[in-house]
């Protein structure tokens, strides 16, 4: 059994709770343990880099130091705590100083950290720590003729870890092969959501929303899966306001790689939040029961 | 002492990553060409670098570049000069707020100091709290849409009712004082 220290993330306690009822019930099929972490904190989202960076670095150290202290590696679901914590990790394993520096503010918490667990993000353990034979094994119910608009988004890729290729990902198209489903070519894959742009500049979010959901539409697809909760928010909640500001018609359900991959293993679609949907994912429902 | 130029001071911002060598951008556009929000920016990503290093301070600041950056990192990705420009991005945002200067009817400086404050005070962010100081500044047919976003997601149990906070919240103020002197309040 793999035991992870499940750092969940403010979103899925709150917009995001399907995300967090599906990734605990497949992990479970799938024999990874996610011990949540105890006390854990906001992780800063893009906005706390606006303000101060040392600051955002101490954010994420804390719940590096409290995983550390269990001798587990990091598990996000979300990318945008997946990014954060990702790099605050690379950045104080290789600073001393700035290690140093917020190891002397973590001392209010009795924590402190030394660089020694890794950090991931929910669908890397699928991919690699589990792997897509494992998972082939456990499908029960193939999700077969669900034709899926893979949506990478930003963080799960970038900025760049070491030599991975950020241009030509296929693990999102080829998890989804894995539950039986039919990845549809998504050329916009990689683009930004716009979701940090919500507040700030909604109509340029709004476009680019547009442009994911059109792209999805025009491949056929009958879903489109996400890996993190902003995404998600973004791409579905505001199609309304979509519709509304550029006088489309879109209804595409976007759901989470957990819940269609809970699906295909079994998992009764209310155990993996399917049924929250602003915009009814129909095209489940020959796999929900 | 001679005083650091805005350039240097610009590209010596980031504190993890040692600085940012602005000075090897070849103006190849490749940043403007990639971003998604460029259609909306008074200067694209590639004459802000240009900017930045010609030291128009002024005409930096008082852009809306930065502050419309989805921070996607798409453009660093594809830098062939390695230049980390969404990093720029936020580092410009930092300064723009330390320094309170930036274009005015801007949503983005507010929201961000708003957002901060709301984790410093939990711990964690709430989602309500934020949407509500953010459509103070919004227009009201905005503020109608957000509404009914709102309601929604509530009626389907995806948005709670009372704001989430950590355990050991007195720890963790005292660990961010320890980074930044903030007033206890
Ligand atoms: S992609 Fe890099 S080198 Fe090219 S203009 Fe942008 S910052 Fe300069
Ligand atoms: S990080 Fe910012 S500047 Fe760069 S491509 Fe994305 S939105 Fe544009």
């Amino acid at each position: 059994m793999k035991e992870y220290a499940y750092f969940p993330g403010c979103s899925l306690e709150q917009i995001g709770l399907s995300y967090n009822q599906s990734s605990v019930e497949t992990t479970k099929v799938l024999g990874v343990e996610l011990k949540e972490l105890e006390d854990w904190n906001c992780c800063g989202a893009t906005t706390y880099f606006h303000v101060d960076e040392l600051l955002a670095y101490t954010l994420c150290a804390r719940n590096l130091a409290m995983a550390e202290k269990d001798s587990l590696d990091l598990v996000a679901p979300c990318s945008a705590c997946y990014k954060n914590s990702y790099f605050t990790n690379k950045h104080l394993r290789e600073d001393p100083d700035l290690a140093d520096h917020i190891n002397y503010a973590l001392e209010e918490d009795d924590l402190s950290y030394s660089g020694q667990i890794e950090v991931k993000h929910l669908m890397e353990v699928f991919y690699c720590d589990v792997g897509l034979d494992e998972i082939r094994d456990k499908v029960k119910k193939p999700l077969e003729g669900l034709k899926v608009a893979p949506y990478y988004g930003c963080q799960i890729l970038r900025p760049k870890k070491d030599d991975e290729d950020v241009e030509q990902a296929e693990f999102f198209e080829e998890l989804m092969s894995a539950i039986g489903a039919e990845p549809v070519p998504y050329p916009l894959k990689l683009k930004c959501c716009g979701g940090s742009l919500l507040i700030s500049n909604r109509i340029a979010a709004l476009s680019m929303v547009r442009n994911l959901l059109q792209n999805a539409e025009d491949n056929n697809a009958d879903v489109i899966a996400t890996a993190c909760p902003m995404c998600q928010v973004n791409l579905e909640c505001y199609q309304p306001q979509v519709n509304q500001e550029f006088g489309t018609k879109f209804q595409v359900p976007v759901v989470y790689f957990t819940q269609l991959m809970g699906l295909a293993l079994g998992i009764r679609g209310k155990k993996l939040g399917i049924g929250k949907e602003i915009v009814a994912a129909t095209p489940l429902e020959p796999y929900t029961t | 002492m001679v005083k650091p130029s805005f350039s240097d001071e610009i590209a010596n911002l980031l504190h993890a990553s040692h600085g940012n060598p602005l000075i090897t951008c070849i103006q190849c556009g490749t940043c403007s060409g990639t971003c998604p929000a460029v259609d909306y920016m008074d200067h694209t990503p590639r004459r802000i670098i240009g900017m930045i290093r010609a030291n128009l301070k002024d005409e930096v600041l008082n852009s809306n570049t930065f502050w419309y950056c989805a921070s996607c990192y798409h453009c660093t990705v594809r830098c062939p000069a390695q230049i980390d420009i969404a990093e720029t991005m936020y580092a410009l945002k930092r300064y723009s707020i330390w320094k309170r200067v930036h274009q005015e009817g801007l949503v983005g400086p507010t929201f961000s100091e708003t957002f901060v404050k709301t984790i410093l005070r939990s711990g964690r962010s709430f989602e309500p709290i934020l949407a509500t100081s953010y459509l103070f500044s919004a227009g009201v047919r905005e503020l109608i849409q957000e509404g009914v976003t709102a309601t929604k997601m509530m009626l389907k149990g995806r948005l709670p009712m009372l704001p989430p906070r950590i355990k050991r919240l007195d720890n963790f103020k005292r660990m961010v004082s320890r980074v930044i002197p903030l007033e206890a309040e």
